[in-house]
């Protein structure tokens, strides 16, 4: 009986709302947290370096860490690549048009970028990068961003010494004051409100509106819609073969590659349980026809390809990891491609040992 | 935005496909219109039809529904130059074709940084700390055993119609006001869980926050002002009568009436009653608002009174020719219940008032309609709405006077179709 009087006080506290002081509701539910799983999860630090952790990292290890985890989205120099933000520039433009809003030129607090980085980042991979080497990073992007010489370390006890350029350029809503005041239902018109009416824009002129491969069927025109349309791709392909050319396989090197594939993993997936990410899965690409996952999404470019029957062989891999670009214009990759030969070939061999 | 480049006469219309195969076969009727004489028996009628002489599915042909195969056309659809990638991306909800105001669950908008993650019910953990008495974490299992709730709320981005700023571009409703929905939602008054922490420790409440984050890796967070958290904030776990989709934060998400998207952290996962806001990325280099002297504002949480006209729009043309005419449409408000929308057929020079199918509910979608006898002529067709605190819903100018032309967010202007006399409709902007 007593529980449901304590119920029924709770609910009584919930209907008086506003923000009077609570009171323990005691239901004793749940238990208490320990300090091993609030470390773990209270990952937050805020502008005054409240949870910023014991560390520290310098622009020097920032730019290798950067160039091997984050190039490949935001650009070597962090100026983005594709639609993928930049994180540097853009000084000065904040009252322009179409201002450009990096973390120089828009965050007002240093935290943010740190904070960010510790729990999101890398996309695909978040989570995966030590106290140190996120120092290391967000001096990077600082230096990137021409606000740190090349020889600065970032740590826990300068980090409130950086100052961000954008710090006062924030206000805090205002709408209350600059709006709501003159947009009032009593100001409202309605006969005689304008003497003409003139197209200024027109959205078809643009043109952006995404085709439909089903076109929208009229909403009022119930008896029209007797045919269901098909949502197929256009081309049909007859499935091929894939050509056996996986001939030598060297173990040491596909080990080499795993690490390069890192890269990669970001995007795409391999094993038993991987899936379709921001790129297809890659089990078995070597030797498989060009675009043959089913269920993504590619590029025109791999969609043309795979109607010729090409195939990914080695040759056209090793061509394509240097610069995807230059082998498909519009692909949707918008890694910038791997430097070295030796990286190329054992990735290369470690996708060979993935292939089922 | 007056340029000579964009002649109304010329350019392609995207919708015209469509809409030339609904005409073509509703044949007749787009001719006559109204009530047309029929010369020849409708065979629907004097045949014996298969649906009236064979039998239909049994009762476990589908154990959990879609809906019918000729409605495949209601469906999210993307925009995919918007975002580098669809993991982290948004899609819109298809209400050129909706009526009422419950959105179904799966054709909701979806909104992920990270891409919509499984997480099981016996794996959910939520955890609550910071300035409270008692760290606590919890399990699904407890969260449903809290006295419960339910209430129906709109959840709009702050970036609906933002891409509309410098002016008329995405051609459907859809694209423009998508990003929206309206769930009836059950679960835990935030306050009763905070209640269970105790919140002695945590002072006076009216500098507090509570900074929430979702289990997912893009471990969104954003600070919430712990008034505010106190007050209608909810963690919901059913939505629609059922549990929540995997894409809208299954099991678990939390729901903030009248505040956008953002806020509204999906598979709520740690509450952290804090002494400051975080100024995460979320609330610091998003969601925030560029004036035009390069200021920005921030916190601008509350999603101001909106309408669209979701019917006719580009997506949803005039098929039946002149004559009897529903044009309906959809109002919310995250200050308070929507008490009147306007609707004008000329482009603002007249308004008349429309009917709302309900009274409107606080920060909840409010349907409206308005029963016209179309002369056949072209029409510029707006909605304007008020809420309860006195708001009228601005043009696009007006708000581009205060903000200018860089804000992105919380672009709540009134939105024109252009309703030609064949029936199509194409976003416009009109002086």
């Amino acid at each position: 009986m007593s529980k449901y009087l304590k119920v029924a006080l709770i609910s009584a506290a919930c209907v008086t709302g506003g923000a009077a002081p609570s009171f323990a509701a005691d239901l004793g539910l749940g238990r208490a947290a320990l300090p091993a799983e609030i470390a773990a999860w209270d990952k937050d630090v805020s502008p005054d370096g409240t949870g910023l952790p014991v560390g520290s990292g310098s622009v020097e290890d920032g730019e290798m860490i950067f160039s091997e985890t984050c190039a490949s989205c935001h650009g070597e120099f962090a100026e983005g690549v594709d639609n993928w933000p930049k994180l540097a520039g853009g000084m000065d433009t904040l009252d322009h048009e179409d201002p450009t809003k990096t973390v120089g030129s828009y965050w007002p607090y240093l935290s943010t970028t740190f904070d960010y980085v510790r729990r999101s980042m890398p996309f695909g991979a978040a989570q995966t990068i030590s106290d140190d080497d996120v120092y290391a990073m967000v001096a990077y992007i600082l230096y990137s961003n021409d606000l740190v010489e090349e020889d600065f370390v970032l740590s826990q006890d300068n980090f409130l010494e950086v100052e961000m350029p954008n710090a006062d350029g924030f206000i805090i809503d205002d709408r209350p004051q600059t709006e709501y005041s003159q947009f009032t239902s009593d100001t409202a018109c309605y006969d005689n409100c304008k003497d003409s009416v003139e197209i200024t824009m027109r959205a078809a002129v643009l043109d952006v509106t995404p085709e439909e491969t089903s076109s929208p069927a009229p909403a009022l025109a119930p008896a029209a819609v007797v045919e269901t349309a098909p949502q197929e791709p256009a081309v049909e392909v007859a499935p091929l073969e894939p050509v056996d050319i996986v001939a030598s396989f060297d173990a040491d090197l596909a080990a080499k590659g795993e690490k390069v594939f890192k890269k990669c993993k970001a995007c795409h997936q391999v094993g038993e349980d991987a899936k379709n990410k921001t790129g297809p899965i890659l089990n078995g690409v070597i030797g498989a026809p060009i675009a043959h996952v089913d269920g993504f999404k590619y590029s025109k470019d791999f969609l043309a390809a795979k109607e010729q029957g090409r195939m990914w062989d080695e040759a056209l891999l090793a061509e394509f990891l240097a610069k995807p670009k230059a082998v498909f214009k519009r692909t949707k990759m918008s890694f910038a491609g791997l430097k070295k030969d030796s990286e190329i070939a054992s990735v290369i061999e470690y996708l060979k040992s993935v292939s089922q | 935005m007056s340029d000579t480049s964009h002649d109304p006469k010329q350019g392609p219309v995207p919708s015209r496909r469509a809409f030339l195969r609904g005409a073509a076969a509703t044949g007749a009727g787009l001719a006559a219109g109204g009530a047309a004489a029929q010369n020849a028996p409708d065979p629907l009628i004097t045949q014996v039809q298969d649906w009236a002489s064979g039998t239909g599915d049994g009762v476990d042909a589908t154990p959990y529904g879609m809906p019918i195969e000729f409605e495949s056309d209601v469906i999210r659809r993307n925009v995919e130059w918007l975002t580098a990638d669809t993991i982290s991306s948004i899609n819109f909800t298809p209400i050129h074709a909706l009526d009422g105001t419950i959105t179904p669950q799966g054709c909701a908008f979806e909104r992920h940084h990270s891409g919509a993650i499984e997480l099981r019910k016996e794996d959910y953990r939520l955890m609550i700390h910071g300035l409270v008495d008692t760290p606590l974490v919890f399990t699904y299992a407890d969260l449903e055993r809290f006295p419960r709730v339910n209430k129906t709320f709109f959840l709009e981005c702050a970036a609906n119609t933002g891409m509309e700023w410098a002016g008329a571009q995405l051609n459907g409703a859809q694209f423009t006001h998508g990003m929206i929905h309206n769930m009836e939602y059950s679960g835990v008054s935030l306050r009763t869980l905070l209640d269970e922490a105790g919140l002695t420790s945590a002072g006076d409440f009216k500098d507090k926050w509570i900074y929430v984050e979702g289990a997912d890796a893009s471990s969104n967070g954003r600070s919430i002002p712990l008034e505010k958290a106190l007050d209608d904030v909810m963690i919901a776990f059913k939505a629609n009568g059922e549990a929540l989709r995997k894409e809208h934060g299954y099991p678990v998400r939390l729901v903030v009436p009248g505040w956008e998207g953002n806020l509204w952290v999906k598979w709520l996962r740690r509450i952290e009653v804090t002494a400051q806001a975080i100024e995460s990325r979320e609330e610091t280099s998003k969601y925030t608002d560029t004036l035009e002297d390069g200021t920005a504002r921030k916190w601008t949480w509350v999603m101001d009174a909106k309408s669209v006209v979701t019917s006719p729009s580009p997506q949803a043309p005039i098929t039946h020719g002149k004559g009897p005419l529903v044009v309906t449409g959809l109002a919310w408000s995250g200050r308070g219940a929507i008490t009147g929308v306007d609707v004008t057929i000329d482009g603002g020079k007249t308004w008349q008032k429309a009917r709302l199918a309900a009274a409107g509910q606080p920060m909840a979608l409010t349907r409206f309609y308005l029963d016209i006898d179309w002369d056949g002529s072209e029409m510029f067709v707006q909605s304007r709405c008020h809420d309860d605190t006195g708001y009228v819903q601005p043009t696009k100018n007006q708000l581009r006077d205060v903000r200018g032309l860089n804000s992105v967010y919380h672009n709540n202007c009134i939105q024109t179709w252009w309703v030609k006399e064949t029936g199509e409709a194409e976003n416009v902007e009109v002086s």
